[in-house]
C-alpha cells in the first residue's frame, strides 16, 4: 500500500461533540479507514465518566512515519470535526491556529446550564461567527437533522464521516468505509449507513456550493 | 473486535490499547483471566469474554479485584498461565492477598494489569499502583506505546514464569483508551487437552511441589528478594529499555509509559533532537543500575518525566547518589525541583513547556493575536458544560425523590454515596444530594457509623446509596457491620441490572457470566431479606411511591432499613434506543416563566431531554436526545408536560 503524500506530517485532526453523538465511532471508523490505506494511526479520546453529558474529544493523528502522542499540543490541529458546534469552537480556542479548518454540525444540544437558564447558548449565527474568527475555512451542515429524517440522530456521525470524505483531504474512500462497517458492525447496519454517508458528501457540495 | 483471536501472524491492526493488551495475553496463551470492571480497564476483559470458549479459556468477572486476583492465583498454582485486571482502586482492594501471594509466589506465569487514571477522567482519586510494586517486591513493567502494550504483556508471562513470581504491567488512561497500529504477533495453539493440577504433597520448601503458605515468613522473603534481584539482572539486557538521540547529549530525558509519547512529540516540536537523548524505561521497577549508570554517564543533565508521583525520580537519584563517585554529581530536573506538576494529568504541552525552560528555546504554541481572539471567543461561544445524568436515566429520578423525602423529613439529612453513575449525586443533576462520597461500598460503611452517633446527640437522617454491582463488591460488608451494630440507616440499592458506569459487565445479581454462560443469580432483596430487616422494593420512575416509602423508612429509626429501586440503566441493550413514550409539551398550558413554578422542569430537574425555548419562552422536548421515560410527566405542576405510548 502506497501512501498518498499527507497535507501536513503528521495530519493532526480533533472529532469533538457530547457523550451518547458516537464521538468514538467516528474516530474509530476514520482510523481503521485510514489504516487500510497504509497510515498509521494514533487515537487518544476521553471517555467514561465525561460520556454523560460531557463534552468528549478525539485526538487523530494520521502520519506516514510513526505513532504520535495521543494527544495533539495546543495550536496544533490542522482539522476539527464538530458533531456539537458550540464544542467545536472551545477546541479551536484550544487547539487552533490560523490555518485550522472546520467542518461542524449544526445542531445544538444543550448544557444543563443552558437548559437551567445559568448559561447563555449562543445563536448559530454568533457560532459561525466565532468559526469563521478563528479558521480559515468553515463547513456547516445540518448532519443531526438529516439523521432525524433517517430516524436515527446517531447517523448524524456517519453524514459527518461523509461530509469530511467529501472535502477530500485525505485519501478516504467509499469502499474501505463500506469494508470497515462490515468489520465494526452487524451487517443489517451497512446500508443506512452507506446512505448517511452518501448523504455527508452531498450535503457537503451544497454547503461548498452554498452560503458557508 | 473479531480479528483479536485470528491467527494472523504480521498483521497490522488499529487496536485500542486495551485490546492491545488483551491480544498478548492471548499471544502468551492466557488460560485464566479474571477482573473486576473499571474504567480505563474494562475492554480487557471483555475482549478477552467474547473469545474465551473458542480459545478454551476461563474468564470471570468476578465480585471484587481481591477475590479475581485470588482465583486467578489457583490458576497459576493448578499450572495455568493466568491473569488479572483491574483499575488503579483494585489494587488496593486486593493488596492484602498479594502481600501473601507474592511470600508464596506463583507457579505457571501470573501477570497483574493495573489500569491507572492519571488525572482521574473517570475516578475520584490518581492513587498509584506502582507504589505496590515496591511494597510486594515484585517487577513493575510500564508499555511506552501501543505495540509494547501486546509485546510486554506477553513478555510479563515469561518474566514472571523465570523468577515464579507474580508479575505487575502498567498501563494509564492515555493508553489503555487510545488506539494504535499493532502487529500481531503467532497465537498459541489451542490446547484442549490440558492437564491441570495442584501439586502440594512435597516437601514444605519446595516451590514446585509444596504447599502454598508464606511460613516461615523470614525464609520465604528472603526468596522473595532473590527473586527480585534475578528481574533485575534481567532488566539489564531488556529490549523495552531504549534510548534514541546523541551520543552524549547536553540533556537526558528519562522516562516511561504515556509520558514516553509526550517527550517524543516535545522534542520533535522543539526541534532539538540534537540537545536531547531519551530513554525510555519499560522495566520501572526494580531499576537496572548498570543500564542506568551507563545512561547517566551521557551528561550531567537529567530531566525525569513520569506520572503522577516521582517514583521513578526518587528511585534514580538513589542510584545516582551511590553511583556518584564514578559518574560524578547530576543535575535534576523533575517534579521535585518544580519542573512538572506533581498532580494531574501530564501532556505534550507540559512537558514542552518545562523542555523549553529547561534548554531555554523560544516556542509559541499560537500566534499572540490568535491567542487573544480565541479567548475572547471562548468566553461565550463554549458554555461550560457540567456532567449530567443521561436522558432516562433511574438515577435523576431516584435522586429527586431521595432529595425530597430528606426535604420532608426535615431533619438537615444527607446520602452517603460510592463510586459508580450515581455518584455524580454529588451534583445539581442528583440535586446535589451526596455529601459523602468514597471507595466501593463506603456509603454504607460511612453512614454505619453515622447511624450510631445519636448518643452524641445527632439527630440527622442517615440515607446510604449503593449500586447493584457496587453491592456484591463491597456493600455488603457495610450492611452486615450496620445490620449487626442496629445503626439507625436507610440504605437505597440502585439496581440498574448491570455494572452500568463501565459497559454493563454482569454480576452476581444476574443470571449471565463474562462468557455468557448460564449461573445462578443472587437475589439482593433476599440476602438483604435474611438479615431479619424491613425491606421495600420499589420502582423509582414512580416518583409519588418511591418518596412515600422513602419519607416513612426514614422516620422508622429503628436500625437499618432497605429500599431496593430498581430499573434498567438507559443506556443498557434493553432501553436503549426504546421509548416507552413519546413526549410532548402542551404550549398552551405551560405559562414558562409566568407559572410560579419557577421553571421546575428545566432549572432543577434538568434533563437535557427537556430544554428551554428561548424564542417560545416555554419549555421544549428535545426530540434528539429524549429518551422517552416518561418521568418528567410527575414533575410539572401545571400537568404540560404529556406523553403517548410509543408505537
Amino acid at each position: 500500500m502506497g501512501n498518498s503524500p499527507l497535507p501536513k506530517e503528521p495530519y493532526n485532526i480533533i472529532i469533538t461533540g457530547v457523550g451518547g453523538q458516537g464521538n468514538v465511532l467516528l474516530s474509530k471508523l476514520l482510523g481503521n479507514m485510514l489504516t487500510r490505506r497504509g497510515y498509521i494511526i494514533t487515537i487518544g479520546e476521553t471517555f467514561g465518566a465525561t460520556q454523560r453529558g460531557g463534552s468528549v474529544m478525539s485526538h487523530l493523528r494520521v502520519s506516514a512515519r510513526s505513532s504520535w502522542s495521543p494527544l495533539i499540543p495546543k495550536g496544533r490541529a490542522h482539522m476539527v470535526i464538530a458533531l456539537e458546534p458550540t464544542e467545536g469552537i472551545r477546541v479551536l480556542a484550544n487547539y487552533g491556529n490560523p490555518q485550522v479548518k472546520i467542518l461542524s454540525n449544526t445542531r445544538a444540544i444543550h448544557p444543563v446550564g443552558v437548559i437551567a437558564g445559568e448559561l447563555q447558548y449562543p445563536s448559530i449565527e454568533e457560532i459561525r461567527k466565532s468559526a469563521h474568527e478563528l479558521a480559515s475555512e468553515v463547513w456547516f451542515i445540518d448532519a443531526t437533522d438529516e439523521a432525524l429524517r433517517l430516524d436515527n440522530p446517531v447517523l448524524g456521525n456517519t453524514i459527518m464521516l461523509g461530509a469530511f470524505a467529501g472535502l477530500n483531504m485525505l485519501p478516504l474512500e467509499k469502499e474501505d468505509f463500506r469494508e470497515v462497517i462490515l468489520e465494526m458492525m452487524p451487517e443489517d447496519k451497512l446500508d443506512i449507513n452507506l446512505k448517511a454517508y452518501e448523504l455527508g458528501a452531498e450535503m457537503l457540495n451544497r454547503a461548498v456550493s452554498g452560503t458557508a | 473486535m473479531s480479528y483479536l483471536a485470528d491467527n494472523n501472524e504480521g498483521v497490522q491492526h488499529l487496536l485500542l490499547g486495551n485490546e492491545a493488551i488483551a491480544r498478548g495475553a492471548l499471544e502468551a496463551g492466557v488460560k485464566v483471566a479474571t477482573g473486576y470492571p473499571g474504567t480505563p480497564s474494562s475492554e480487557i476483559m471483555e475482549s478477552l469474554s467474547k473469545v474465551a470458549h473458542g480459545r478454551n479459556m476461563y474468564v470471570e468477572w468476578s465480585i471484587n479485584e481481591k477475590l479475581a486476583m485470588e482465583v486467578a492465583a489457583a490458576g497459576s498454582f493448578a499450572r495455568l498461565r493466568s491473569m488479572c485486571v483491574m483499575k488503579q482502586n483494585g489494587v488496593n482492594v486486593g493488596s492484602d492477598f498479594l502481600l501473601h501471594l507474592a511470600l508464596t509466589g506463583t507457579r505457571e506465569g501470573m501477570v497483574i494489569i493495573a489500569c491507572e487514571d492519571p488525572g482521574a477522567h473517570s475516578s475520584i482519586n490518581e492513587g498509584e499502583a506502582r507504589m505496590f510494586a515496591g511494597m510486594l517486591e515484585i517487577p513493575l513493567l510500564e508499555p511506552g506505546d501501543f505495540q509494547e502494550l501486546k509485546d510486554m504483556v506477553k513478555w510479563a508471562f515469561d518474566l514472571s514464569e523465570e523468577i515464579r513470581n507474580l508479575v505487575m504491567v502498567r498501563s494509564v488512561t492515555r493508553l489503555s483508551h487510545g488506539s494504535g497500529n499493532v502487529k500481531f504477533g503467532k497465537l498459541p495453539e489451542i490446547d484442549t487437552n490440558v492437564d491441570a493440577g495442584f501439586q502440594c504433597d512435597g516437601f514444605i520448601l519446595d516451590p514446585d511441589k509444596g504447599a502454598m503458605i508464606s511460613m516461615p515468613v523470614n525464609h520465604f522473603h528472603g526468596r522473595l528478594q532473590e527473586k527480585l534481584k534475578k528481574a533485575r539482572e534481567i532488566f539489564e539486557d531488556c529490549l523495552f529499555n531504549t534510548y534514541n538521540g546523541v551520543e552524549k547529549p547536553e540533556l537526558l530525558i528519562i522516562t516511561s509509559s504515556a509520558c514516553n509519547l509526550y517527550c517524543k512529540e516535545a522534542i520533535a516540536l522543539l526541534g532539538v533532537e540534537d540537545r536531547v537523548g531519551l530513554l525510555k524505561l519499560g522495566t520501572t521497577w526494580p531499576l537496572p543500575p548498570e543500564l542506568i549508570k551507563k545512561n547517566l554517564s551521557r551528561t550531567d543533565n537529567i530531566f525525569i518525566v513520569e506520572e503522577v508521583l516521582p517514583i521513578m525520580e526518587g528511585n534514580i537519584k538513589v542510584l545516582a547518589a551511590e553511583m556518584a563517585p564514578e559518574i560524578g554529581v547530576k543535575n535534576f530536573y523533575g517534579k521535585n525541583a518544580g519542573n512538572l506538576p506533581t498532580s494531574g494529568e501530564l501532556n505534550p504541552d507540559l512537558v514542552l513547556d518545562a523542555l523549553k525552560t529547561i534548554l531555554s528555546v523560544e516556542y509559541e504554541d499560537m500566534p499572540e493575536s490568535y491567542k487573544k481572539k480565541a479567548q475572547a471567543v471562548a468566553l461565550t461561544g463554549a458554555p461550560n458544560r457540567e456532567l449530567t445524568f443521561c436522558p432516562g436515566c433511574p438515577h435523576r429520578a431516584s435522586f429527586w425523590s431521595i432529595h425530597g423525602a430528606l426535604k420532608l423529613d426535615g431533619r438537615k439529612g444527607f446520602v452517603c454515596g460510592d463510586i459508580g453513575c450515581y455518584g455524580l449525586g454529588v451534583l445539581p443533576t442528583g440535586f446535589s444530594t451526596i455529601k459523602a462520597l468514597h471507595a466501593m461500598g463506603s456509603g454504607i460503611g460511612v453512614a454505619s457509623g453515622f447511624g450510631k452517633l445519636r448518643q452524641f446527640g445527632m439527630d440527622q437522617a442517615v440515607v446510604a446509596v449503593c449500586g447493584d454491582s457496587t453491592f456484591f463488591h463491597a456493600g455488603i460488608n457495610g450492611l452486615l457491620n450496620a445490620v449487626h451494630h442496629s445503626s439507625d440507616v436507610t440504605f437505597i440499592v440502585l439496581d440498574n441490572g448491570g455494572t452500568a458506569m463501565t459497559g454493563f459487565q454482569p454480576h452476581p445479581g444476574l443470571t449471565v457470566n463474562a462468557m455468557g454462560d448460564e449461573v445462578p443469580g443472587l437475589d439482593i432483596a433476599a440476602i438483604c431479606g435474611s438479615l431479619g430487616i424491613r425491606v421495600e422494593i420499589g420502582d423509582p420512575f414512580d416518583l409519588k411511591g418511591t418518596q412515600e416509602t422513602l419519607t416513612e423508612l426514614i422516620q422508622d429509626k429503628k436500625g437499618v432499613k432497605v429500599l431496593i429501586l430498581r430499573k434498567n440503566c438507559a443506556l443498557s441493550p434493553e432501553r436503549k434506543n426504546k421509548k416507552d413514550y413519546e413526549m410532548h409539551i402542551d404550549e398552551g398550558i405551560c405559562l414558562g416563566e409566568n407559572c410560579g413554578c419557577n421553571r421546575l422542569c428545566t432549572r432543577i430537574f434538568r434533563c437535557p431531554g427537556l430544554v428551554w425555548d428561548q424564542e417560545r419562552k416555554t419549555s421544549r422536548i428535545d426530540e434528539a436526545i429524549c429518551a422517552g421515560c416518561g418521568v418528567c410527566v410527575d414533575i410539572c405542576p401545571a400537568e404540560a408536560i404529556k406523553k403517548k405510548e410509543a408505537a
